[in-house]
């Protein structure tokens, strides 16, 4: 019990150093070592997720916030955008098939990221 | 306006259970020329009240392990603390490339699942 403890510490630990550095991704870290690692049921697994990350992005925006200034009108209208795509989101994909979306937006990425490594 | 339509696509996508985060931050950066501190940090602003709205809706289904999360956020601050101040302190484009990284890395398990 006390060794399962330590690790949880431990994933807790690179979820946040992921979250904090990137400003995002806790949810890849620790929703698949959850299920792989806590035997946490999938839907469970994306509940709790959420649940660790809330008080750590806070966490983190708050030392990012003390150290830059925060465009408040692109976080306005980024939202507007993402609560209306959110809506959206949940009443469109539940009907379209989502393996070829994950390998659409995968593509996405892969482009994305070697501009951003390359640029 | 482009803010609102790379927020739309990023509302969209976390829908999949792909973080927005992916889309936005990216975005910001490439079309916008966000600087990468300032594009995570609103990637981190936004999150907090969707999450919250989430989270309220898990708690009335109980879907909350009480236990597992006090561990997983006592470490888990620990980690963000310094992971938070690495990303102010590094400079913006080497952060930017880190960032890349951890996006490609992302993008190939996207594209590899099933």
């Amino acid at each position: 019990m006390k060794k399962s403890y330590f690790k949880i510490l431990g994933l807790g630990l690179l979820t946040g150093l992921v979250n904090g550095l990137f400003g995002a991704g806790g949810g890849t870290i620790v929703v698949p070592a959850m299920q792989k690692f806590l035997a946490v049921e999938e839907h469970d697994s994306h509940a709790n997720a959420i649940a660790v990350i809330l008080p750590l992005s806070l966490m983190s925006t708050l030392i990012y916030s003390r150290h830059l200034k925060v465009d408040w009108n692109a976080l306005f209208y980024v939202s507007l955008g993402g609560i209306i795509g959110g809506i959206l989101g949940a009443k469109l994909l539940s009907k379209l098939s989502a393996s070829w979306l994950h390998k659409i937006f995968g593509f996405f990425m892969i482009v994305a990221s070697i501009r951003m490594i390359t640029g | 306006m482009i803010l609102f339509i790379i927020g739309l696509l990023s509302g969209l996508i976390s829908g999949m259970g792909i973080g927005g985060g992916t889309v936005l931050i990216p975005a910001l950066t490439i079309f916008l020329n966000f600087g990468q501190q300032i594009a995570q940090n609103i990637n981190l602003l936004y999150f907090i009240p969707t999450a919250l709205a989430a989270l309220v809706i898990h708690v009335k289904n109980k879907r909350i392990k009480k236990e597992l999360i006090t561990f997983l956020i006592a470490g888990g601050i620990i980690g963000a603390f310094a992971g938070s101040y690495i990303a102010v302190s590094l400079d913006a484009v080497i952060l930017r490339k880190l960032f890349g990284f951890f996006l490609l890395f992302m993008g190939i398990s996207e594209v590899r699942k099933k």
